[in-house]
């Protein structure tokens, strides 16, 4: 078996108020997957993504257990956390373009990194747009305000964004919440064919969504991961009552 | 069948109407009185200032207006050495303040944890709360002298009216800036540190360029403060009104600011001399400098504003 990509162990997270948001989680993420992570709202998915690329130190609240990224402990105090943050990045559900143009959103990582040769911007600028789709739609205004974008357009620059990067994972989390169907569709089928040559962590919009691109799936409630399994399987044949019960819509 | 609800809605208004429209009538206009009477109030100031400072423009020939020496007693009125002191003491305490202001706003609201920001915040407002003339005490008793062992020739420089001036435009600075770097949204900051940025890297090319219009704003007030301070000033820079000889020594000479002088020279003047009238041309020119000032921020803030909204449409 190939190494997982992400490996989580026995991984707890706790409030600075008391209340454990994950209780014991343990998961492994094989590369080239789409990985989905879905349950009802607040439910700790949220939570659990921003702890992998450590987003999770700007919040007040204690992790224990382990995350290991291509068998890397992510919480060692000698992780450059820039540098996991490029190689795992993230997307959020509320797109957050920055002040700037297309051009300057899609490098602002790229240079922080220290990537400076225009070349070089201009290729991986090029890449992601494609990547994500929204090359045809912007490539003759690149230079125009990032604000002046559609809200579907606006994610998927977010999306490109990170791509822009080349990193090993990406992290999505719910990616299409403000989005129309067929912007939805976009990101969706964008996300199909990048799956190839990255790994994709994501919490979905909703159930139907997690069954429509998933290829590995968890159902997370109240902080505990109750069932993983191939999306073939866990969306057709669950194993616990719970799963069966939060798909067929009896709750959540 | 679309009459019957647009009669209806209307007739439930009329019945309401009578009650609720005198309370709104007495509130609308109480509130158009209070607005209308701020403007009123700036208007008579400024036909004021004109009436009793026009003549000095009138009567005082221009090149002596303009000219180097300020000796009201020889009946000669150049504004010049007011200016330069003005200019000397209001661009020293800007250089002082706006970096000073600005970076302790960004480690209040960017770096500081909590505990800090709890003791800091209310000591800055304290900062803000104590009289110029206070302040002005402090710089003469404890500035002045170490400026003079410094090695100036006197401790009552324009650097010390700067130095003041600093500290009483920061809290200003402090807390508007401190306000617009919390206005920036939360996702921001996220989106900059998943894309690997460091923290500074999210301040500096992130929250900053997102906050500049409250940041200008800012800035623009505590030079707007700084400009119209008049005791502390008065008391710390030597009141001398002469120029000081250009060079980079400049700063640390004695210098009058225009406040100082009508604030020194009012009570001894004879109301509706020539030299009465130029007290108050000069109060005109504070007046035209202090109304370009807001008028450029509100310049600069407005086609940001205006381009930012346009943007989201």
């Amino acid at each position: 078996m190939t190494q997982a990509k992400i490996s989580i162990q026995n991984l707890y997270y706790t409030y600075e108020d008391g209340i454990e948001a994950l209780r014991d989680i343990s998961v492994d993420i094989p590369p080239n997957e789409i990985f989905v992570l879905f349950g009802p709202a607040r439910s700790g998915k949220s939570t659990l993504l921003r702890l992998l690329n450590r987003l999770s130190d700007l919040d007040d609240g204690l992790a224990q257990g382990a995350v290991y990224f291509n068998g890397q402990d992510v919480f060692t105090r000698s992780m450059n956390v820039s540098d996991l943050r490029r190689r795992i990045s993230m997307v959020f559900a509320i797109p957050t373009p920055l002040p700037g143009s297309i051009y300057d959103n899609l490098t602002y990582g790229l240079k922080m990194a220290g990537i400076r040769e225009k070349g070089e911007l201009d290729r991986r600028v090029e890449q992601s747009l494609k990547q994500s789709a929204l090359w045809d739609e912007v490539k003759d205004r690149l230079g125009s305000s990032a604000f002046a974008l559609s809200g579907g357009q606006k994610q998927r620059l977010c999306l490109a964004r990170s791509l822009a990067l080349e990193p090993d994972v990406v992290v999505l989390d719910n990616p299409t919440s403000g989005l129309d169907p067929i912007s939805t569709a976009t990101v969706e089928e964008s996300l199909y064919s990048l799956k190839e040559r990255y790994t994709i962590i994501m919490v979905p919009h909703s159930v139907q969504q997690a069954a429509r691109v998933a290829d590995r799936a968890g159902f997370l409630l109240d902080g505990e991961l109750v069932e993983v399994g191939k999306a073939d399987k866990l969306f057709v044949q669950p194993q616990d009552q719970r799963t069966e019960d939060y798909i067929t819509g009896r709750f959540g | 069948m679309t009459s019957k609800p647009s009669l209806a809605t209307p007739s439930r208004t009329a019945e309401d109407a009578p009650r609720l429209r005198i309370g709104e009538w007495i509130i609308e206009n109480l509130i158009r009185l209070a607005g209308l009477s701020t403007i009123v109030i700036i208007g008579l100031i400024f036909l004021f200032l004109l009436r009793e400072g026009g003549p000095a423009f009138l009567d005082i020939p221009l090149r002596q207006l303009f000219g180097t020496r300020w000796y009201p007693i020889e009946g000669i009125y150049g504004l010049a050495p007011l200016l330069v002191g003005s200019l000397l003491v209001t661009v020293g305490a800007v250089i002082i303040a706006v970096p000073l202001g600005l970076i302790t706003a960004i480690y209040l609201g960017e770096i500081a944890p909590p505990w800090q920001r709890e003791i800091l915040k209310p000591l800055i407002e304290m900062l803000a709360g104590i009289p110029s003339i206070v302040l002005g005490f402090l710089g003469w008793v404890a500035l002045a002298p170490l400026i003079q062992n410094a090695g100036a020739a006197t401790g009552l420089t324009a650097f010390t009216g700067a130095v003041i001036l600093a500290y009483m435009s920061l809290p200003t600075i402090i807390s508007i800036s401190e306000d617009a770097l919390y206005a920036v949204p939360k996702e921001y900051r996220d989106g900059a540190l998943a894309i690997g940025a460091t923290q500074w890297q999210t301040i500096w090319r992130v929250v900053l360029p997102a906050a500049r219009s409250g940041i200008v704003i800012a800035v623009m007030l505590g030079i707007g403060r700084a400009i119209g301070e008049t005791m502390a000033v008065m008391m710390v820079t030597g009141n001398a009104a002469n120029i000081p000889a250009f060079g980079s020594g400049m700063i640390f000479e004695p210098v009058r600011t225009m406040t100082a002088t009508i604030a020194a020279e009012m009570g001894e003047v004879a109301q509706g001399s020539l030299h009465y009238n130029t007290l108050f041309g000069i109060g005109i020119v504070l007046f035209v400098i202090t109304f370009a000032i807001n008028s450029l921020a509100g310049r600069i803030v407005g086609t940001r504003g205006a381009r930012r909204s346009g943007g989201k449409l």
